[in-house]
This record gives C-alpha cells, sequence and structure tokens, in this order.
C-alpha cells in the first residue's frame, strides 16, 4: 500500500455506522465560467452545492430532481468521473476498509472502479455499435485481466443469461437488439466484475412503458440476487416509488428532502417535494385537475437565489427563507429535511397504495 | 353541431416502401374528432401514432405514401358549406389549398421546440411570420396579435421575448411560445406530437393546464399524442389506443382507464408505475417487445404478446377488426365477439 493511500485512508478513519456502504459529505462541484481572451474565471455554475447523503448496503437510494438540479454531477462524482471541486465520499472497501474517493489517485482508483459501475441513460448511445456482445460484456473482463478467450466467453454467457438474454446471441451486434434488450445489455457489462454499488443514471427514461415494467422488475430481482447497493438516479417519481427504499430530493445543487420511500410520498414535508409530487399526472380520469402548477422556472445553478434556493417558487416564503439558506436536518428518525417552516407546514403528498 | 366531428379519419393506411419491404406504419386507422373535445393518442414507439397525424396535415415524404383511406376535415375556408367535408387525401400535395389549411386551420405542436424553433430568428419574427401567411395584416398589427398570443400562453414579459432567440428561453418558454405559434391563426385542430416528452414535470404540469384553459376557452378540437397514460388520463375526453398501426380500442377516457376490453390495453395500464404503488413490489409486465416492423404477420399484431389469445391458434390466423361493443367503445379483438357469442 503506497503512503497516499494509507494518508487518505488516515483522513477518513472516523467511525461509520457498519451498515453504510458510502458515505458523502458537503460535496461540492463547481463549473467555471470563463470569458474573453484569457478565459478568466468570471463565475461559477454551482452543480453540486454541498451535498451529505449516505447508502446503506443492499439499499436502493433514489435521487430526484428536475433537469438541471446537479443530480447527473452527482453520480458521476462518487464514480470519479468528474473530480469533485471539495467534499468526502467515503466508501466502505469489500475488505471493510474505508477509504476517501475524493483523496485517490488514478491509479488507486482502479481497483475501486471494479466494485462501483454504471448504468447509463440511452442504451442507443452507450452501446458502440462495431462490437458485438461478447466484446461488448467482455469489454470490462479484458481491462481488468481475464485474458483468457475462453474464460471470457463463458463470462458473458452467464452475464446475458443472468439478465435475461440468449447467450447464443453473443456474436450480434447491439444494431440487432430492441431497446429493453439493449438496456439488458448495458446492465449485464455493468455487472461484468461483481460491483458492489451500481449507480443507474435515468436507466429506464429512454425506454417504452411496457418495456420499462421489465427492466425494472430486472433490476429489483438482480439486487436481491446479487446483493447489490443501488444510486437510482431519475426523474420520473412513479419509477422512482417504485424501486426505491430511500429517496433523496434535490433542488439547484442540494438536497431538501431525504427520507424512506413512503414517508416522503404520503407525508413530504418540503414545499418543493409537495409541488413535485402534485406535478405527477395520475393514471386516473376520475381524479383531476389536482395539478397545481408551480410558477416560474428552475433558477439556473449559476446564479442561484439567496437563502433557500426555492424561496421565489414557494407559496411559504418568508424573510428568513430569502435570507438564509436551511440546513439539512434530521426532524424524524431518517427523515432529513431542509426547510425553515417544516414543523409548522402541513404538505399533502399522494394518496395512500391504490 | 356538436354532434358533427370535426375531423374523420376512415380506414387510413400509410405505407413506406424501402428496400428492404414495404413497412405498414399505419394500418387502417378510423377515429373521429369532434370540435371542442381533446383526442388522446396512446401507443409506444413505433405504433404509428406520429406517423397518423402526419397523414393528417399531409407532411409524409417519399418513400411513404398515404396507400388508401379518407381524411375527411371540416374546413371553414376550403368548404362552401359548413356541413360540407374536404378529404385532406385527394388534395394535391403541396397544394396551396394545404398550405391555406396547414398553421391556419390545423396547427401542430412539435414534441421538441428546441429543433421546431429556427434559431437565427426571432421567436417575434417566427410569429409574424405564420401571420403574415394567413391573414392579410400590416406589420405593427401583426406584432399586436402576436404579443397577445405570447401573452396569453403565459410568457412573461411578451414584448421583450418577442426580441428574442428560442435558444435564449428556458424549456418550458419555449414550450410555451411555440404553442402560442400554433395558437397564432386560431386553429379548429391543433395537433400535439408529445408536447410535455422533453420536459421536466413541474414544468409538464403548467403546459398541460395551460393546454386544457386554452382548450375551454378557444373551443379548440385537440389531438394529443403520447405515450404517458398519467397525461391522457388527465387531459383527453376520448382515447385511441394504437399498436403496431392499429386501433386497438377506442372509446371515452374513462371507459378506457375503468373498463378497458382490449388485452393490450389492460397490459399496459397494469404496467405502468405510478406514485401510488408499494414501493419494490414487482410490476406485472408485458411479455417479450415490440416486433420489427418488417415481420411479416397475419393475424393479430398483439397475439405474440397477449396472455388472453384464443384456442386453435384463431388470433395469430386472422385478424380481428374494430368494432364497437356499445355506443362509444370499440375493440378489436376476438375476445370480445367470442363473449358476444355466447350471450
Amino acid at each position: 500500500m503506497s503512503a497516499e493511500l494509507a494518508q487518505s485512508k488516515l483522513t477518513a478513519n472516523t467511525p461509520m455506522p457498519p451498515e453504510r456502504l458510502l458515505e458523502v459529505k458537503e460535496l461540492k462541484k463547481y463549473f467555471p465560467i470563463r470569458k474573453g481572451f484569457f478565459k478568466s474565471v468570471v463565475g461559477q455554475v454551482r452543480s453540486v452545492d454541498g451535498v451529505t447523503f449516505h447508502l446503506n448496503q443492499g439499499e436502493t437510494l433514489g435521487l430526484v430532481g428536475e433537469s438541471g438540479c446537479g443530480k447527473t454531477t452527482t453520480s458521476r462524482c462518487l464514480l470519479h468521473a468528474i473530480n469533485p471541486t471539495s467534499g468526502e465520499i467515503r466508501y466502505r472497501q469489500a475488505d471493510g476498509q474505508l477509504v476517501d474517493v475524493t483523496q485517490l489517485a488514478t491509479d488507486q482508483l482502479r481497483p475501486l472502479r471494479r466494485e462501483m459501475q454504471m448504468i447509463f441513460q440511452d442504451p442507443f448511445a452507450s452501446l458502440n455499435p462495431r462490437m458485438n456482445l461478447l466484446d461488448l460484456v467482455g469489454e470490462p473482463l479484458l481491462v481488468n485481466g481475464v485474458a483468457n478467450r475462453k474464460e471470457r466467453s463463458d463470462r458473458v454467457a452467464d452475464l446475458l443469461r443472468l439478465v435475461g438474454l440468449r447467450p447464443e446471441y453473443m456474436r450480434r451486434f447491439p444494431h440487432a437488439f430492441s431497446g429493453g434488450q439493449r438496456q439488458r445489455i448495458v446492465i449485464a457489462r455493468a455487472l461484468a466484475l461483481n460491483p458492489r454499488l451500481v449507480v443507474a443514471d435515468e436507466p429506464v427514461s429512454a425506454l417504452d412503458v411496457s418495456v420499462q415494467a421489465q427492466v425494472l422488475n430486472l433490476l429489483l430481482d438482480l439486487q436481491e440476487q446479487l446483493k447489490l447497493t443501488y444510486l437510482f438516479v431519475a426523474h420520473d417519481l412513479s419509477v422512482v416509488r417504485h424501486i426505491s427504499d430511500r429517496v433523496a430530493v434535490m433542488y439547484v445543487g442540494r438536497i431538501v428532502e431525504m427520507s424512506p420511500t413512503d414517508e416522503l410520498f404520503l407525508a413530504p414535508k418540503h414545499p418543493y417535494t409537495a409541488a413535485l409530487l402534485s406535478a405527477v399526472p395520475v393514471a386516473d380520469p376520475r381524479i383531476r385537475s389536482k395539478m397545481q402548477p408551480l410558477e416560474g422556472d428552475v433558477p439556473s445553478p449559476s446564479d442561484p437565489p439567496s437563502g433557500c434556493h426555492f424561496h421565489p417558487r414557494c407559496a411559504f416564503a418568508t424573510d428568513l427563507c430569502r435570507q438564509q439558506a436551511p440546513d439539512l436536518e434530521e426532524v424524524q428518525p431518517n427523515h432529513f429535511v431542509a426547510c425553515h417552516r417544516q414543523a409548522e407546514l402541513a404538505l399533502t403528498g399522494v394518496s395512500e397504495p391504490i | 353541431m356538436t354532434n358533427q366531428p370535426l375531423l374523420e379519419v376512415r380506414d387510413l393506411q400509410t405505407v413506406f416502401e424501402l428496400d428492404e419491404g414495404i413497412v405498414k406504419a399505419v394500418d387502417g386507422v378510423s377515429f373521429d374528432v369532434y370540435s371542442g373535445k381533446v383526442l388522446g393518442i396512446v401507443g409506444e414507439s413505433g405504433c404509428g401514432k406520429s406517423v397518423t397525424i402526419k397523414s393528417v396535415l399531409r407532411l409524409i415524404e417519399k418513400p411513404g405514401r398515404i396507400a388508401n383511406g379518407a381524411i375527411r376535415f371540416r374546413s371553414k375556408i376550403l368548404g362552401n358549406s359548413s356541413a360540407e367535408m374536404i378529404d385532406l387525401v385527394h388534395l394535391p400535395a403541396k397544394s396551396a389549398q394545404l398550405r391555406a389549411l396547414r398553421g391556419n386551420e390545423i396547427a401542430l405542436i412539435p414534441q421538441e421546440p428546441m429543433a421546431a424553433f429556427s434559431p437565427v430568428h426571432t421567436i417575434g419574427n417566427q410569429l409574424m411570420e405564420v401571420i403574415h401567411l394567413h391573414q392579410q395584416v400590416s406589420d405593427d398589427e401583426a406584432k399586436k396579435i402576436a404579443v397577445t398570443r405570447l401573452k396569453e400562453v403565459g410568457v412573461p414579459n411578451p414584448e421583450s421575448a418577442m426580441d428574442r432567440y428560442s435558444w435564449e428561453l428556458s424549456g418550458g418558454l419555449r414550450q410555451r411560445a411555440m404553442i402560442g405559434m400554433a395558437l397564432t391563426c386560431n386553429p379548429l385542430l391543433l395537433i400535439a406530437d408529445e408536447p410535455t416528452t422533453a420536459i421536466d414535470v413541474t414544468t409538464q404540469a403548467q403546459v398541460l393546464s395551460l393546454l386544457r384553459k386554452l382548450q375551454q376557452e378557444h373551443q379548440t378540437s385537440i389531438i394529443f399524442i403520447t405515450h404517458d397514460l398519467g397525461v391522457i388520463a388527465q387531459l383527453a375526453d376520448d382515447v385511441v389506443v394504437m399498436y403496431l398501426g392499429k386501433v386497438m380500442e377506442s372509446g371515452p377516457v374513462d371507459q378506457i382507464f375503468h373498463n378497458p376490453q382490449h388485452p393490450y390495453t389492460r397490459a399496459l395500464l397494469r404496467s405502468i408505475p405510478t406514485v401510488h404503488t408499494k414501493n419494490r413490489s414487482r410490476l406485472p409486465t408485458i411479455s417479450g417487445s415490440i416486433p420489427h416492423p418488417f415481420q411479416k404477420r397475419t393475424g393479430c399484431p398483439f397475439v405474440a404478446r397477449c396472455q388472453e389469445a384464443l384456442p386453435q391458434q384463431r388470433c395469430s390466423n386472422q385478424a380481428p377488426v374494430l368494432k364497437a361493443i356499445n355506443e362509444h367503445q370499440s375493440v378489436s379483438c376476438f375476445l370480445h365477439e367470442e363473449e358476444v357469442n355466447v350471450c
């Protein structure tokens, strides 16, 4: 073990509850805005602005929010696909050691990358059309040292069977498969190295409804079978309700509410969560016109409003909300809210499960 | 008057003649649109919903063509009397008559407003172009109409929005401007092709309530195309469910959601996750995937994925036709015939 690695483990030696796989503290990612001939920095896009959450082993955390709220940036920072500006991402390795992902150098990240994998949004864009399934799914194996061709094709066959595809299709190219089947290929590839954490960035939003259900069921089955932990990034609240144990809601770079799924949907405590829930069209013509659309647009993360970022669109905003940003506080066991007025507000969620 | 449809589509067939074979993208579709009502067309990708409305607008380009059927529209400017219906299929392509219709009496809200607006012309420019095409007005008057329309669809500061470019607006504003543009000439029929798929839920809610408000104020008929059953349930009066170019079921929205008759409609409704489902429960799915359009098929298009297919291969050998099962609802399925026979 190198000295730096030991150092990074030292910084991460404060205890983490044993059920936790990952802890993110005050994660920030700013992108500079450059202007002029000398490309001087004139501002910052605060994509992720102090995000704190944790992932327990074997659970699914849904991360929801509107486009531009920083959910994808957060997920990419977890895998160190982009370098976070500041903050801490503590991860418990398979051998029980804690590491701070943000402190690791590229070569130290390599072994970690086997444990953390990603499923991308668009299966039409994330598969190379010139590679057949054996190459696509086998590539992570090859990169990580499974050089024997026979061994590799056996493993690929196993993986394809695991995700419900026939191993005979191994020599075919992605164009021969439908959207749902392609997403299965992407999932097989993500599972090739037996990961422990899978970050799924909108894995079903590009699929048709009838196929969406198949892929969601597959993800649930695989989680049970392989004891996977999911970070499930999505904008579709019904999908998130379906698959998540807990849900975190993001708004302009910050988490505004995080709680167990049913609690969040039935009794939201943040006005933004409630507004988001009421905006979902209910698939029942007898329950109409409950939609109370939020006024205005999502503010730009390069110039967010003062205080609570949600105050210009919030019906309950006070002067305090305009001046001071609320902290994310645990108001009930496992229920975190960032709102000054959460105690006095009585917000309604969706109706009970039908 | 209200009982007479504004648009009648009968047995529409649109085919694409490709080197690999003929794709029947729309294969015998019939529906009516009544004035002041919203017709929702639902279906998965590739079911022919977009081709259907492109056929109505006569925007099908080679190698595609309308092979058969009638699209009768009650036009005010082309028809001699209000009772007469014009068959759009028989109007010559690129004719002045069609141009007079498009954007004037039939308007389209496309799926991607970013792609639909020109990035090098201002919003105002593009709105005024439509007005000049269809109305004999001066520049000042056209500008006034355009500003009123933008105000109507809830664009803040419409005067300054006129001078801006589409890429300067946010997704929701852009879609509003698009709706404003579609409404400039007070169309009789508004066709919305998945107008909310590219935007967020909160913006979607804004756009939907705007559409509903405008529809009630102007008594415009809307054909709303989407794959989101929630949106259909909230907006539509009547629903057409399509699968592989055919109408599987059609009827009033309440019947479709609460008394679906076709196995495909039932399966589709079961398989959508909703915010009301218990978390971490398995969803009932439709097995298999949508067949490839080149695949030759006889019989019902849904048979391979249908759980209720009849014995003795009847569903795969013979194609059912769309039949009215009561005053409002029509279904294309043998199951229903069987039930009638039993009775």
